[in-house]
């Protein structure tokens, strides 16, 4: 009976991986190698919804798929630090975007797939509050998407 | 500058995953500095481009959403131990970094 071991909660494991990165002044001393060839598309991550974000993409004609997943907490403790993982097994896979709809600036990120690149990412983003998160994959010149929904407790986008 | 980003190819038969970890403050322009309640000015990563022997395999663009001292996880296949995965990334503000790793 004394050795009933109570499982505690593991959610509560710091998400702050990153924090014993050293945090540098990345001044621009550096000799870039390489010009990078793409450019940013100002008015996709400028647009203040999500309507407009995916204008400023080209993704019209969004059609949901169930072959894209989206792997992140459904509470995410801390909202400046929010993992999210996406795979999408639509073949052909070119892009992968992603937008969450409540941030004031929906469009988070874009990823564009070439010469053997799966169409796989996975990074962390920054939430201001509990939102839906849509990723939008194009293949074949067609739009899919999916979404799902991250509660945030603290956001992470405030001062 | 190179180790200011960490760069891991690890190679499973020709699949390889790459994990990416920059240093970088990606701050969004829409944040107070808590002293001054002057609003921080926006600095954060752009582009990132991930070649693999030269080739370009993802190109990204970020928004400052992405969260400070950014991590990118992708994924390639067809490749073989000794390929070059290249790693450049460019800020609002025009710095770049690159960094290069072996896949063993």
């Amino acid at each position: 009976m004394n050795e009933l071991n109570t499982q505690r909660r593991t959610l509560l494991k710091g998400g702050c991986a990153a924090g014993a990165v050293m945090l540098a002044a990345s001044a621009g001393l550096l000799a870039p190698r390489r010009v990078l060839a793409a450019e940013w598309n100002k008015t996709a991550f400028e647009a203040k919804s999500v309507g407009d974000a995916l204008k400023g993409l080209g993704a019209s004609g969004v059609a949901d798929s169930a072959d894209i997943e989206i792997k992140a907490p459904d509470i995410a403790e801390n909202g400046s630090m929010v993992p999210i993982e996406v795979t999408s097994r639509i073949a052909g896979t070119q892009s992968i975007a992603i937008l969450s709809e409540k941030n004031p600036l929906p469009l988070l990120a874009a990823f564009d797939f070439s010469d053997g690149a799966e169409g796989y990412v996975s990074t962390r983003v920054k939430m201001g509050q509990t939102s839906m998160v849509r990723v939008v994959v194009t293949a074949g010149g067609k739009h899919y998407a999916t979404a799902r929904e991250i509660k945030v407790t603290i956001g992470g986008c405030g001062g | 500058m190179a180790d200011m980003m960490k760069i891991r190819a690890q190679l499973t038969g020709d699949a390889l995953a790459i994990k990416i970890l920059m240093a970088h403050p990606m701050e969004t322009g829409q944040r107070k500095d808590a002293k001054t309640g002057q609003l921080i000015p926006a600095h954060f990563i752009r582009n990132v481009a991930v070649g693999l022997n030269g080739k370009t395999v993802v190109a990204a663009q970020w928004g400052g959403a992405i969260s400070k001292d950014p991590f990118l996880g992708l994924r390639v296949k067809g490749a073989k131990a000794g390929d070059k995965v290249t790693v450049n990334w460019e800020d609002n503000k025009g710095a770049k970094n690159s960094a290069e790793a072996t896949v063993a």
